[in-house]
């Protein structure tokens, strides 16, 4: 067990020495050995990863904890860095080190034209991957939030990674705004769970859970049960990182990154960190059941949302950032009916395909020298054999075809929406229904237009060519992950052995029996997906292969729909109406008018004011005796006056 | 041996002052100056280390503590010592100075001699203020700091420097003069100056109301609390960059630490009283400053803004009345002096080479000053509060101090997460981002000197964030004792869903 513990260890602190090494040394090292560097720590690393889970698969999940060192300590709030091994927790690990080292080994073919240096690239990669590794391991809410805010910092600097683009820059701290404005939520809730708990570690946390289930707070002149207050701040904090409506502005700009980027980060893992907080907090999810059909009306309506964006969006990265978007809205379905163990499964086969979308994604632009607007491309197929067979792949997955991974998470999560048997849940499995669609559509879509169609650039298209294999390799592994892993692992994490499987590390009440019912659906309920999903791509065939003018016909006579979806809803707009604006508005009137009017102006008037008051003082003194004289006269009349007639 | 350590902390600075003042005379010393004054200072650095090392934080009370009759008929005696709070402060001052006198070496081209002494005389001050036990001796102290700090800002500062200057000192002088009233009317009260006896010397409830106010007025000037402020972003952007970062790091430092001792920890009864009202005006000036900073178009303004806002932290952290609040603040003291520093150096290094701090002349600073880029990268992500800086620590710990109070509090005071993130990214960005404009290309990166200055604070800042507890040990006690001194009667009216959790 001892040695477990070591491996798990060692594989959430290697990515960090890598990083380390690379960022502040890569200047003196040279680039070639700084990627070398991080390689070596991240294959290190995840080898240590998939050592701990295996140990922990044989003789155990615990929870044990390992001890670090400590942390705050300070007016009895006390943290400490401390990792958590369970289940969900190595799990998790397992799979960010897997994508994390197939994107790095990418990343050496992909970025290998850049003119500058690019250890820079592979140290952040390597602290992303540390940063969202302690996430996954924290044992206390505090560390959870170190790890939080860390892959917040790296994917800044990821995504302004060119900073000489400003769109690159600007993109960034959009990123890290709209994160922060949902981790301030979070942070209250946290204080909030320290105000109830005296404590902020999950063990402690969730063995109170009972006696805190009776406890109110105030609110808006308001009492509302304190678990639910609790439980929505914190997944208003989940909805930043996860990108779910709303708050889900950043992650399409956030493409500006280099792709290996996008793959890593707003793919496979970061944006995965709210399903993961849901489902780490499963037992104060638990007990706040309003929160909960909250949780689902904003992951269904998101899941449809980004959908029917991504159908008309002629940017292939920015297409699949909002299949992204559009699939972590079912995972909060799913976790919002209480089917916390379906919305990881669909984490985890997700994170392949769509890692493996991503990846493809960027080899078509590497071979298209970095063109992205899909309707610039045309023809691929011949050109990029494995790319084009990947991508197949990928969408087959994406779109749940048996028996592609997504096949077998997406129906669950469907039925599990089915099974619920709820109103919002109806509602969610409607939305769900209707995604299941777009999602065929938009994926199929992409595939035609980028390999299949008459290409719109004849030498651009003789002149690409496939991918070195630094770039072929990751997309093969992962394509075997985006084809076998719903069906290896699918009695694990949601069928017969889950129970085992996850022992405890996340929790159902007593009275929540999804795991239990979701499978129990009617057949055509459990096959509707299916046959959904395949008359998208039939559909996306008839519009870009069959008749090519039909999608333009179709655009222009529904003109404002169409702008409505090309302009992403009009949120960009609203929000530099409502947000951005006024902000800087009020910055310059406070400065101008309150700062230097008011606060400022103070000063200078009580100078101005003593010195004009020294110069009328000086103007009394006029030399002249009789005046003097006389105001003695009349001063001593009046105190004459006062003291005999008073 | 240990009494003698807390004078020498405090006068070596004074004896150095008064070497370079008489040796480094004529033309051709100013090099000599400086090396002369870095030494003492560092070796007043390492024995403020020394006495680190040799205190002991499990003890209550004072150490070291010193006691010289002075006028020993009025109840006025020379007294001082440390406590945790006092050490950790002196411990600060000792590290911001020697930094600031080798930053010194660049921004300040005339009169070094008269600069270093300058900077020798403030660094006595700041001791004798952070360890006096005698509220006379603080004040003594504490206007003495003045006369350094705003020579400093009208001398060596910038063109407006003489108007800043002036301003610094009415506004500070002028507060201070209600601490006088105070410390008279104590006097009379009590009977004596000494802080510890004025500590139980049990004052009527509406005179501790005025005192405390008195206080609030000197204390908040300096700190400075909203709407106070009028002097501040004049001296900060007009004083050379050594300079702002000893009157923003510590200075500033200071008025907080006065607020502490003689509002928090003296007056609980009235705090109590008086919190609500410093909390709002804690949660205007983050706000409002937070604000002001991202309007602003020269560098250096934004970071004095960005201290001003931060400072409105601090003000909130002490008047939660709760331990995590005041520790919080203690610790956001502290790791905010050093960030803070470190940023007016950063903005320094490129006001110098530029010589400019318009925002909007600068650009793609990064691609030619790739360690300044890096360095500041880092104290930028401390100024955001990101977890892994001391800034962090301290700001978690005021929020969890803040929710006890109040829902809103917590979450607007916390509105700085959102801003702070706002104005110090656009800084970044518009200044180190971007395409190379002009002359940029022809930037040298920083110099080895310039590293020294700013590697040791990158150092303590990623200490504090990762390893906090090496100064929360020394202070936490303290506050903890101070706290579960009132914190009976407070916490009974707390949240009632505290005592079943409790019961169990």
């Amino acid at each position: 067990m001892q040695t477990d513990l070591h491996l798990f260890a060692a594989a959430i602190l290697l990515p960090l020495a890598g990083a380390v090494v690379a960022g502040l040394g890569g200047r003196l090292m040279g680039d070639t050995l700084a990627k070398a560097v991080t390689l070596l720590c991240m294959g290190a690393a995840t080898v240590c990863g998939i050592g701990a889970l295996w140990g922990g698969w044989t003789s155990g999940f615990g929870p044990y904890a390992v001890p670090l060192a400590d942390w705050v300590n300070a007016g009895g709030f006390h943290a400490t860095w401390t990792l958590r091994f369970d289940t969900l927790s190595v799990t998790m690990s397992a799979m960010v080190l897997c994508v994390s080292l197939l994107v790095h080994c990418y990343s050496v073919g992909y970025m290998s034209h850049e003119t500058m240096p690019v250890y820079r690239f592979f140290a952040y990669l390597s602290l992303f991957t540390f940063a969202m590794l302690m996430l996954v391991s924290s044992s206390d809410l505090i560390q959870l939030f170190f790890g939080w805010e860390g892959v917040g910092l790296a994917s800044y600097l990821l995504i302004g990674y060119w900073y000489d683009r400003p769109a690159a820059t600007a993109a960034a701290i959009k990123a890290f705004v709209v994160n922060r404005v949902a981790d301030l939520f979070f942070i209250v809730g946290i204080g909030l769970i320290y105000v109830l708990f005296h404590s902020v570690r999950y063990d402690e946390i969730f063995a109170a859970v009972p006696q805190a289930a009776g406890a109110f707070y105030t609110l808006f002149g308001h009492s509302f049960p304190m678990l639910e207050v609790i439980c929505f701040l914190l997944f208003i904090g989940a909805m930043g990182k996860s990108a779910q409506l709303f708050l889900h502005t950043w992650l399409p700009d956030a493409m500006e990154g280099p792709t290996p980027v996008s793959a890593l980060i707003h793919a496979a893992t970061m944006v995965t960190a709210g399903v993961f907080l849901m489902a780490r907090m499963s037992p104060l999810l638990e007990v706040a059941p309003n929160t909960r059909l909250f949780i689902i009306f904003i992951g269904a309506t998101t899941c449809f949302f980004a959908a029917t964006v991504g159908m008309v969006q002629p940017d292939i990265k920015r297409t699949i950032a909002y299949s992204t978007c559009s699939q972590l809205g079912y995972m909060f379905a799913a976790v919002g009916v209480g089917a916390y163990q379906v919305a990881i499964f669909h984490l985890t086969t997700h994170a392949f395909f769509k890692a493996l979308l991503f990846l493809g994604a960027g080899s078509v632009i590497h071979a298209m020298h970095d063109e992205q607007n899909m309707f610039r491309m045309g023809g691929l197929w011949k050109k990029l054999p494995l790319t084009y067979g990947v991508m197949w792949i990928g969408s087959l997955a994406l779109a749940g075809v048996f028996p592609f991974a997504g096949y077998w998470s997406k129906d669950a999560i469907l039925n599990a929406l089915w099974a619920a048997d709820g109103r919002m849940s109806h509602y969610a499995w409607m939305l769900g229904v209707i995604t299941a669609f777009l999602t065929a559509f938009y994926s199929w879509r992409l595939l035609f237009l980028v390999f299949h169609r008459a290409p719109a650039d004849v030498q651009k298209r003789d002149a690409a060519h496939e991918s070195p294999l630094f770039m072929s390799v990751p997309l093969v592994l992962l394509a075997i992950g985006a084809v076998v892993s719903g069906l290896v692992l699918a009695p694990y994490y949601i069928g017969a052995q889950q129970s085992a499987f996850w022992q405890g590390s996340i929790f159902n009440a007593p009275g929540n029996t999804i795991m239990e019912t979701f499978e129990q659906v009617p057949g055509v309920v459990a096959l509707l997906p299916s046959l959904v999903a395949l008359v998208g791509i039939a559909l996306a065939f008839l519009f870009y292969i069959a008749s090519p003018g039909l999608p333009e016909a179709l655009a222009r006579s529904c003109g404002p729909v169409y702008r409505f979806l090309l302009n992403k809803w009009y949120f960009d707009e609203l929000y530099e109406h409502i947000f951005v604006k006024p902000y800087a508005a009020i910055a310059r009137f406070l400065w101008k008018d309150g700062e230097e009017g008011a606060v400022e102006g103070l000063p200078r008037d009580l100078v101005r004011a003593t010195a004009s008051g020294a110069v009328d003082a000086v103007r009394l003194q006029t030399g002249s005796i009789a005046l003097y004289a006389f105001t003695m006269l009349a001063g001593l009349v009046v105190v004459l006056t006062v003291a005999l007639c008073g | 041996m240990s009494h003698a350590l807390l004078a020498l902390i405090t006068y070596g600075p004074l004896a150095g002052a008064l070497v370079v003042w008489l040796v480094c005379r004529g033309e051709g010393q100013s090099l000599l100056a400086r090396w002369v004054g870095l030494g003492t200072s560092l070796g007043v650095l390492a024995l403020s280390v020394g006495l680190w090392c040799s205190f002991n934080p499990a003890t209550p009370g004072l150490q070291f503590e010193t006691r010289l009759g002075w006028v020993t008929d009025a109840g006025i005696s020379y007294h001082t010592g440390v406590d945790g709070i006092s050490l950790v402060f002196i411990l600060l001052t000792a590290f911001l100075t020697p930094l600031a006198i080798a930053a010194g070496g660049r921004t300040v081209r005339t009169q070094m001699r008269e600069f270093v002494v300058a900077m020798l005389l403030l660094e006595t001050a700041l001791f004798g203020l952070f360890s006096a036990q005698d509220l006379l001796l603080f004040y003594v102290f504490y206007e003495a700091t003045l006369i350094p700090a705003s020579l400093m800002i009208g001398i060596w500062g910038g063109a407006k420097r003489v108007w800043a200057s002036l301003q610094f000192f009415l506004f500070t002088f002028g507060g201070s003069l209600f601490m006088l009233i105070a410390l008279i009317v104590m006097w009379q009260q009590a009977g004596t100056t000494d802080i510890p006896a004025l500590m139980q010397a049990g004052f009527a409830p509406s005179l501790q109301g005025w005192l405390l106010l008195a206080f609030l007025l000197a204390f908040g000037v300096k700190l400075p609390l909203f709407p106070l402020h009028a002097w501040l972003p004049d001296a900060y952007s007009e004083a050379p960059a050594p300079a702002s970062a000893m009157i923003s790091g510590v200075l500033s430092k200071a008025g907080a630490y006065g607020l502490l001792r003689f509002g928090v920890l003296m007056f609980p009864d009235a705090a109590h009283l008086f919190a609500p009202y410093v909390l709002g005006l804690g949660v205007v000036a983050i706000l409002y400053a937070a604000f002001v900073a991202f309007a602003q178009t020269d560098m250096k303004r934004v970071i004095a803004y960005s201290s001003f806002s931060h400072m409105g932290m601090i003000a909130v952290g002490l008047f939660t009345l709760t331990a995590e609040g005041i520790d919080g603040a203690i610790f956001q003291m502290l790791s905010h002096g050093v960030v803070i520093a470190a940023l007016f150096f950063c903005v320094s290094a490129v006001a110098l080479r530029t010589d400019t701090r318009e925002i909007s002349a600068l650009g793609g600073v990064a691609r030619q000053m790739p360690v300044l880029a890096l360095l500041t990268m880092l104290f930028t992500m401390a100024n955001i509060g990101l977890p892994g800086t001391g800034a962090f620590v301290g700001e978690v710990l005021v929020l969890m101090g803040a929710i006890h109070v109040s829902f809103w509090v917590a979450l607007l005071a916390g509105g700085t997460m959102i801003m702070g993130a706002v104005y110090m990214l656009s800084l970044y960005r518009r200044v180190l981002f971007g395409g190379l404009r002009d002359t940029m290309h022809l930037l040298r990166d920083l110099s080895m000197g310039e590293v020294a200055v700013l590697v040791p604070l990158a150092l303590v800042t990623l200490w504090m964030g990762f390893h906090p507890g090496s100064f929360t040990r020394l202070f936490d006690p303290v506050v903890m004792q101070a706290m579960h001194h009132g914190a009976v009667t407070a916490s009974a009216s707390s949240v009632q869903t505290t005592l079943h959790l409790a019961a169990r």
